[in-house]
């Protein structure tokens, strides 16, 4: 502009103002097409010139005349893309601003992540003491290390000494009416393995589970990814406490089957999440029953088992199977150590079925995901340690117990509801009230102001696929009972500030 | 081939519950000759003391020979076992929560480093592109499902590690069409070889999505050479496919200066679209002797593909314990350096030993230069040139020499009558037996030919 401004003034002076911005206008008009010439493209030919140093070879890496960039799969493609779901929007923005007692006390406070620090010294203590013999290291010899014991090819499916320790372990958290036989067993890097490698044996691409909704939101990540299966929620009702029946179960198979869906069976966790009811023994039965009658699968989540704190008593879908005349190898359980006992990063699972070819293609494919051996060492020491188990899990449910006592009783203060619940690491909050309007906007609304004016991140109702508005997720199990005021005290300030 | 094998599922008169195609399939593989032997072995397994008599194996890639450095390392660095645990209440308390699909900073620059040593520097790694998987198996698997769709094609030199069939097509639904190669010139790879498996793929209308080569070779046991790699890379440029190099015995080349890595080709490329289509699998199973740990990567240049590997490697993560436990110890500049060096050079004067023992009695193996096994052939010795032939034979080694050694034919090799035969993950004194038992057998059959 610089240039036509000069030759404005001077042809301003002697042709008037249309010639004064007439001339100038071609000027630039030209100047432009002069400048696009010189900045086109060279023809392919001469990329020749900027060859890799590496090669003297003039042909070395042509780029043809279309090669664009190199593509990923189909179904790649979505896992490239950020996560939309509330559920993992939530867990990302902690990580810019998490909250700290005392270095960040303004930051974000996580209730969206269900894990446990409350019993971390006594598992400290035991690992201070008995980490290093567990490692079968020592060699007796000599004293010297003996590195073999821990670095050599096992079998992918574990252990037998590590099965052996999950089913002992297992049955005593369960109740102790249930065995598992370790040969039924499958020992995997994680619940979130154990539960996809369950849905590639036993749907197929296109299939799908039903699922009692609201449910865990990483199963859509975890069973539809790579297998193609698809999730059917059956939703639940705040009337039966978000407990499923049998007749939504049927009317959710109906509607499927119409809609030419292949429904391979039903997948629930027990205890539930994100509510954290226990299923009753005549609810398992019930839901045993259908699948017989529907001759589908059953996939129990009892990953929440030793996380147990109320009066209801746990009783595992195993111990159902067991009992009445059920065609048992219709049934498959999950379990792992990241819930009860705290130890979500050494990634423990573990699949249980009673349908021996379920087991043995679940052995194969533990290539794909199995334990490493050092820690399968240190969980056959740790868990056969029945006195220091036996110590924990009492310490473990009764810190859950008090910690969720302290959170919901806060929550009461402020006139917010709880469901009832008697399992897990979380409660399942009722806060329609402070809903500005009573749907799925409103609710997605209240989880934004809770997170950047509350500076809470609690999993929201529609991320677990929830039909009643107002209901969020919050895990209590990391907080110290110092931050429990902090965070009704900002919820009690939402609250405030939403009504005035 | 791999076609599903159909168990009675739609037999609903004794109402017995459904499972998947995956589940029931047997492109798992396990019923081959590569898996029949080592079952004989489970059953009657060589020991020293116990079972002298008992069936050696030579069927399993496993590193044994360097355990004693990992061992005095041990002792060394960690006199009271604090390397194994975390320091303090703070360090536990991370370790125990720690899921992060990002993998510990410390271990990824760990490996980076280590990954940088076995190449001499000749190649830089940025840690933050490496993906943390349990295991090069699940590493391959996971690649093959963020590069290809079901029924699209991985074209793999031939031959090849028999678990490919598995870890490639199982749960992905993906093909892997072979790209010949034969003795003629060592198995190395053509650019003929190369054009002609992808147009045998485009006239079965089956798109093809990479390559994917193993670099050493398993089971040559030999280097790919620097000139094969850029062809290689020039066709998968004009193609417009991915590139996915299996490094997963790099430290186990003899000779470092023998030893090219795709990373290295790529180390001076600027243009990305050429870059981004490379990708390296590795894995601490075979150089460091660690397969128990489950430790393996994938190195990407593409941004694209470390973040979806990243998010993908939830179903397969590396237990924290294990990146703390590793992590101090391969980013130990001194261990690193004396634990390659002398790690090869035992490989080397194993392989040397084998191959000479061989030699006197005739038989002759590709010359290798890296890896844990030698690529031996034994078609002379073959009654007819067939892969019955070539499975009679491994079966008389299986059931009278007791060596449980791989056939070339679970390799997918064209050519009848090669084994792959471990020596790495057993004594000197048992590979003497090994060659004491051939050498017998070789007497024997040379006497009754002599008759």
């Amino acid at each position: 502009m610089r240039l036509i401004v000069p030759l404005q003034g001077v042809v301003q002076g002697r042709g008037g103002l249309f010639v004064g911005s007439l001339i100038p206008c071609c000027l630039f008009y030209f100047l432009q097409l002069y400048l696009k010439r010189r900045r086109s493209p060279p023809p392919p030919d001469s990329d020749s010139t900027e060859l890799p140093r590496t090669s003297s070879r003039s042909s070395l890496f042509t780029r043809g005349n279309s090669i664009g960039r190199v593509r990923v799969s189909s179904r790649a493609a979505p896992l490239a893309k950020p996560p939309d779901s509330p559920y993992y929007i939530g867990l990302d923005r902690v990580k810019t601003d998490p909250y700290h007692r005392v270095t960040n006390r303004d930051g974000i406070i996580q209730l969206g992540l269900a894990e446990s620090t409350l019993c971390f010294d006594l598992l400290q203590r035991w690992m201070s003491e008995n980490l290093m013999e567990s490692l079968m290291m020592q060699s007796d010899v000599d004293g010297g290390f003996d590195v073999s014991s821990i670095a050599m090819y096992q079998p992918f499916e574990g252990l037998l000494e590590v099965r052996v320790a999950f089913a002992d372990f297992m049955s005593r958290i369960m109740g102790g009416n249930v065995s598992f036989d370790p040969s039924n067993m499958v020992i995997t890097a994680g619940g979130t393995p154990a539960v996809e490698v369950l849905a590639f044996c036993l749907a197929d691409h296109g299939n799908a589970f039903l699922i009692p909704s609201p449910y865990y939101p990483g199963f859509d990540r975890d069973i539809k990814f790579r297998t193609g299966v698809e999730l059917i929620p059956v939703h639940c009702r705040s009337s039966d406490n978000f407990t499923v029946t049998v007749s939504a179960l049927e009317q959710a198979l109906s509607q499927a089957r119409k809609r030419g869906s292949k429904v391979s069976g039903i997948l629930f966790s027990n205890p539930s999440n994100p509510v954290g009811n226990i299923l009753s023994r005549e609810t398992l039965h019930a839901i045993l029953s259908f699948a017989q009658e529907k001759n589908i699968h059953v996939i129990s989540d009892e990953i929440f088992a030793g996380s147990v704190y109320g009066d209801k008593e746990f009783v595992s879908m195993a111990e159902v199977a067991a009992s009445g005349d059920f065609d048992k190898s219709r049934v498959h359980i999950i379990y792992g150590l990241s819930k009860d006992l705290s130890l979500p990063g050494f990634r423990t699972g573990v699949i249980y079925s009673f349908h021996e070819d379920v087991v043995s293609a679940a052995k194969k494919l533990m290539r794909f995901c199995s334990m490493p051996v050092p820690v399968q060492r240190i969980l056959i020491s740790l868990l056969s340690d029945t006195r220091f188990i036996e110590e924990y899990m009492a310490a473990h449910r009764q810190r859950i117990r008090d910690k969720h006592f302290l959170f919901v009783e806060g929550l009461k203060q402020l006139g917010i509801p709880c469901a009832e619940s008697g399992g897990g690491l979380y409660c399942w909050v009722d806060m329609s009230s402070l809903l500005t309007s009573y749907s799925e906007k409103g609710e997605l609304e209240l989880f934004e102001k809770l997170l950047s004016v509350a500076k809470i991140n609690a999993t929201p109702g529609t991320a677990c696929y929830c039909i009643e508005p107002g209901w969020f997720r919050c895990c209590f199990t990391a907080l110290a009972d110092e931050d429990i005021p902090v965070i009704m005290e900002r919820i009690k300030l939402l609250a405030e500030s939403s009504t005035s | 081939m791999g076609l599903p094998l159909m168990i009675n599922n739609d037999d609903n008169n004794n109402n017995k519950v459904e499972l998947s195609r995956v589940a029931v399939s047997d492109t798992h593989g396990e019923d081959s000759p590569y898996f029949a032997g080592w079952k004989a072995y489970d059953e009657n397994p060589y020991d020293e003391s116990h079972n002298p008599s008992g069936v050696i194996q030579m069927g399993l890639a496993e590193n044994q020979v360097s355990f004693d450095l990992l061992e005095s390392y041990l002792e060394k660095k960690n006199p009271e076992g604090s390397l194994w645990e975390s320091k303090g209440s703070c360090g536990f308390r991370e370790n125990a929560l720690f899921q992060d699909y990002h993998g510990l900073k410390t271990f990824r620059q760990a490996m980076a480093s280590f990954m940088e040593k076995i190449r001499g520097g000749k190649a830089r790694f940025d840690p933050d592109r490496i993906v943390l998987t349990a295991g090069a198996t699940a590493a391959n698997e996971l690649l093959t499902f963020i590069l290809a769709n079901p029924n699209d094609a991985l074209l793999v030199p031939t031959p090849y590690y028999p678990g490919f069939d598995r870890d490639l097509r199982w749960r992905t639904g993906v093909r892997i069409v072979p790209i010949h190669c034969d003795s003629s010139n060592h198995f190395q790879i053509t650019p003929e070889a190369l054009e002609t498996a992808y147009e045998t793929a485009r006239d079965a209308n089956i798109r093809v999505r990479g390559v994917l080569i193993t670099n050493p070779s398993n089971p040559l046991g030999a280097t790919v050479q620097k000139k094969a790699l850029e062809d290689l890379l020039d066709f998968c440029v004009r193609k417009n496919i991915h590139l996915v190099s299996d490094e997963i015995y790099s430290g186990s080349v003899f000779h470092a200066s023998e030893f090219t890595s795709v990373a290295e080709i790529v180390e001076n490329i600027d243009d990305v679209s050429v870059k981004e289509r490379v990708h390296i699998v590795y894995s601490l199973s075979k150089d460091l002797g660690l397969p128990g740990f489950r430790v393996g990567t994938i190195y990407s240049y593409n941004d694209n593909v470390v973040r979806t590997a990243r998010r993908m490697s939830s179903f397969t993560l590396v237990s924290s314990q294990t990146q703390h436990m590793l992590a101090s110890m391969l980013s130990d500049e001194e261990f690193t350096e004396k634990y390659i060096r002398i790690n090869r050079e035992r490989l080397r004067r194993r392989y040397e030993t084998i191959v000479e023992g061989l030699k006197k009695e005739g038989i002759e193996c590709l010359k290798g230069n890296a890896g844990l096994f030698c690529w031996m052939n034994l078609g002379f010795l073959l009654n007819t040139n067939t892969k019955e032939g070539e499975l009679e034979l491994w079966d008389v080694i299986l059931k009278e020499l007791k060596l449980n050694i791989s056939p070339g034919s679970s390799c997918h090799c064209s050519e009848f009558g090669w084994f792959r035969v471990c020596f790495a993950n057993m004594s000197e004194k048992t590979l003497k037996i090994a060659l004491k038992r051939i050498h017998e057998f070789m007497d024997r059959r040379r006497k009754v030919l002599n008759c």
